[in-house]
């Protein structure tokens, strides 16, 4: 086993790499900050917007580790590391959230006390949404992922010096406590943070939507690191396009995933048609949001869906590049159609366009995450005893 | 005997799939065309090992799938909106989002059956109950616990010793020559074959007969007189007054049965207006209408020339001042409520009829009272008429 391993080299990114995740991260909190000083209320829900796109690569990143303990996968222990480093963001939503917490006014109508007062639903609703319990939550939710989050690198990074087996046990008994936990956890989050940007809405189905894709964006990200790191000759040399194969496989299938969760939750409140549900994709059909709203199904499902279909296409590393970035952008278009609509302040042109700054920082983190994380770890977990099998895996 | 067999090819037995692995690699780079491999479970790798194109089977499942979801989707549009549109649940009669499921249901259906139809027909040559590889050694080999490669004697690179010398050098376990089955000649008609399939016959129908008549004997559906619903006219225990039929609700009107202001009245203080106006199909259904009940009294023109004449109280004509004079609503109040020995027709009439019989009243009133100007019109149509 242990010769295969000395075929890896460790290799540091670029500093180049680094500088460029640095400028990005310095125009996002520049540009973020002049936002905030023009147009608080636009600039918070922009804020919202790139603190859910982070929080989803993140939790799904962090599920896709654990799923690969508890289902036993081998073809995906020589790329864990990326994962890892995608899921590394976990630690500082926290921290994050604090503008959200500073700025619960101005994004959550519930937690006006006279509204609520005046509001039989939202009194109805006020054990769960008040501000003291959205609060317990929001931590609640974080320190489990980041409890989970830390307990599953440190193990992992301990093999590679001990090469211990015990260690890959551990993991796959706390990815078995995991997973139901992050059903849990993540259904709250997406409740929390998104769904009740409109109290009086409800849909059961809100948190798988949430789920799917949070997944898809995080195996965006990894399909995406994964490609350009092999590229550049930092992951094992004995990988091999069938590893491509099946993140292409993962990506395809989470898009139809994707596509079955919204489909579902709009055609059940479509046939419905109650009107304490159909409001809220009315609002979503109003003016110009209707072509946000259809550009929806051809962005997020049908082009990928096109480009994954065929084999070959799979293991393309031109093709997933593309399809990778083009989902990213597919699920900020669906976090920017689920949070925005909620926005009845003022918003002015400027405002609009700096609001993407916050999206740029956000990828300036990852990008930086990604660096720092490099530098301190191997790139390929050398100490996993699934790992040789892994790397001769095959179609 | 063993000579003259044909010989379909050289196969030898592998003990792991490393060294299938590397036998189909050599195989192929030696420049051999026609061989297969056979595995006990699927090893991965060996698409690539033999070189092998990528499968066309994805394109026939495409094709499937894309008919299935432009039949499901067809379908769903003739029946729903075009043939026998019906509103359900307020939703459009072409309500997409509601044909989606099925659509989809339709296309995965015929891709996954297109799939392993497709690829049981197509490209493993079923049925194909006589491969010369069946029931051999290396056929019950490989389908239990070893590897194993075939080089078919068709290959242009076909030798024998070569075959075997390079089978040997790969480190094979077995070598074996497989051969093609006797081709035996079966008559149709032969009294064995004959006997068989009479005996299979009687068995078959004499247990189904046994079976269905004697042991699963089904009475014959006999109760249809026996409903459980209320009889017009008869006694139902569920209502305390133990009437069966129920009288309307009070202040409401059946569809169609609009209650007559001035029924039984002799004379209609101010009678209605009809609300008819005498089109092609009004006049049409007058027509036919006033020859069913009219015209046996009053004639076909209304002039009250029946072939009753003389046996019967002379029946009035239709053309009378008084009777040209009158409104429409007083026709339709004779019609309702009768004249002299004339009866009511409101039960065999209904409302549009009656108004149908009054319009064509008027136009038999004016066809025998014309005026110049309808003369002079009437010639321009024949006119036009003939000309046509």
């Amino acid at each position: 086993m242990s010769h295969d391993n000395l075929n890896f080299v460790k290799k540091e990114l670029p500093t180049g790499f680094k500088n460029l995740g640095l400028i990005l991260l310095l125009v996002g909190i520049v540009g973020g900050t002049i936002s905030f000083f023009l147009n608080a209320e636009q600039a918070i829900f922009n804020y919202l917007l790139a603190f859910m796109f982070l929080m989803s690569i993140g939790v799904g990143a962090l599920f896709l580790i654990s799923l690969e303990y508890v289902a036993g996968a081998d073809w995906s222990t020589p790329l864990r590391r990326v994962i890892e480093f995608s899921a590394s963001v976990i630690p500082y939503l926290i921290v994050l959230s604090i503008p959200i917490l500073l700025n619960l006014h101005t994004l959550f109508h519930w937690s006006h006390t006279d509204v609520v007062a005046t509001d039989k639903v939202l009194q109805g609703k006020s054990p769960y949404l008040n501000e003291m319990f959205f609060a317990i939550r929001v931590v609640v939710v974080f320190a489990i992922w980041g409890l989970f989050y830390f307990l599953f690198t440190k193990n992992s990074k301990k093999q590679d010096i001990t090469k211990d087996q015990k260690l890959t046990s551990i993991n796959i008994k706390l990815s078995a406590v995991f997973i139901p936990l992050f059903a849990i956890t993540a259904s709250v989050a997406a409740i929390d943070f998104m769904m009740s940007l409109e109290p009086h809405w409800f849909s059961t189905i809100f948190g798988v939507y949430f789920f799917s894709g949070s997944v898809l964006a995080a195996l965006s990200v990894i399909t995406y690191a994964t490609v350009k790191l092999r590229e550049g000759g930092y992951l094992h040399p004995k990988m091999v396009d069938d590893h491509y194969y099946s993140l292409g496989a993962l990506l395809f299938a989470f898009v139809n995933f994707w596509g079955y969760i919204a489909f579902s939750q709009y055609m059940l409140i479509w046939y419905a048609n109650l009107p304490e549900e159909t409001f809220w994709f009315l609002a979503r059909w109003e003016g110009s949001w209707i072509f946000i709203s259809l550009a929806l199904i051809v962005v997020h499902f049908l082009v990928p869906y096109s480009v994954l279909l065929s084999q070959p296409a799979k293991m393309d590393s031109k093709k997933l590049k593309f399809a990778a970035l083009w989902i990213l952008f597919a699920h900020v278009l669906d976090l920017y159609w689920l949070i925005l609509p909620t926005f009845h302040g003022e918003s002015n042109f400027v405002n609009t366009i700096l609001g993407f700054s916050f999206i740029i920082g956000a990828i300036g983190l990852v990008m930086l995450l990604f660096y720092f994380n490099a530098k301190k770890t191997n790139l390929v977990p050398i100490g996993d005893p699934k790992l040789e099998k892994g790397l001769n895996f095959r179609l | 005997m063993e000579q003259q067999k044909k010989v379909f090819g050289l196969a030898a037995l592998f003990d792991s799939p490393d060294s299938i692995i590397k036998a189909a690699k050599t195989v192929t780079d030696k420049g051999y065309k026609n061989f297969d491999v056979h595995t006990p479970y699927p090893v991965h790798g060996m698409d690539k090992a033999m070189k092998l194109p990528p499968s066309k089977l994805g394109y026939v499942t495409l094709t499937f799938g894309l008919t299935g979801a432009a039949i499901a989707l067809l379908f769903m549009y003739w029946t729903m909106s075009v043939d026998y549109p019906m509103i359900i649940g307020g939703k459009p009669f072409f309500a997409f989002p509601a044909f989606i499921p099925v659509t989809f249901e339709v296309t995965v259906l015929l891709a996954t059956l297109s799939t392993v139809i497709g690829m049981i027909t197509f490209f493993f040559y079923y049925p194909d109950n006589s491969h010369p590889i069946h029931d051999t050694n290396y056929m019950k080999s490989v389908s239990i616990d070893k590897f194993g490669v075939c080089i078919e004697a068709t290959d242009s690179k076909y030798n024998e010793e070569e075959i075997s010398k390079l089978f040997a050098d790969l480190g094979a376990k077995s070598t074996e020559i497989i051969y093609f089955a006797e081709k035996v000649d079966r008559k149709i008609f032969e009294p064995k074959f004959i006997t068989l399939l009479i005996v299979t016959a009687s068995i078959v129908s004499g247990v189904a007969y046994i079976h269905l008549n004697k042991i699963l004997y089904l009475p014959p559906f006999d109760w249809m007189m026996e409903q459980s619903r209320v009889n017009v006219q008869s006694m139902s225990s569920f209502f305390n007054d133990n009437f069966g039929m129920r009288t309307p609700v009070k202040g409401t009107v059946a569809r169609g049965f609009l209650p007559y202001e001035f029924a039984g009245v002799n004379e209609p203080s101010s009678p209605l207006a009809n609300p008819f106006f005498p089109s092609k199909e009004n006049l049409v259904l007058g027509e036919k209408k006033y020859n069913t009940f009219c015209s046996p009294c009053h004639g076909n023109f209304g002039d009250g020339d029946s072939r009753l004449n003389g046996q019967f109280p002379l029946p009035p004509s239709l053309h009378t001042t008084k009777a040209r004079e009158w409104q429409d609503g007083n026709l339709y109040h004779i019609i309702v409520n009768g004249q002299n020995v004339m009866p009511s027709y409101a039960s065999q009439l209904n409302i549009e009829e009656r108004w149908a019989i009054v319009n064509y009243i008027r136009v038999l009133q004016r066809a025998k009272n014309a005026s110049d100007a309808d003369i002079q019109e009437i010639k321009k149509e024949s006119v036009k008429n003939v000309s046509r």
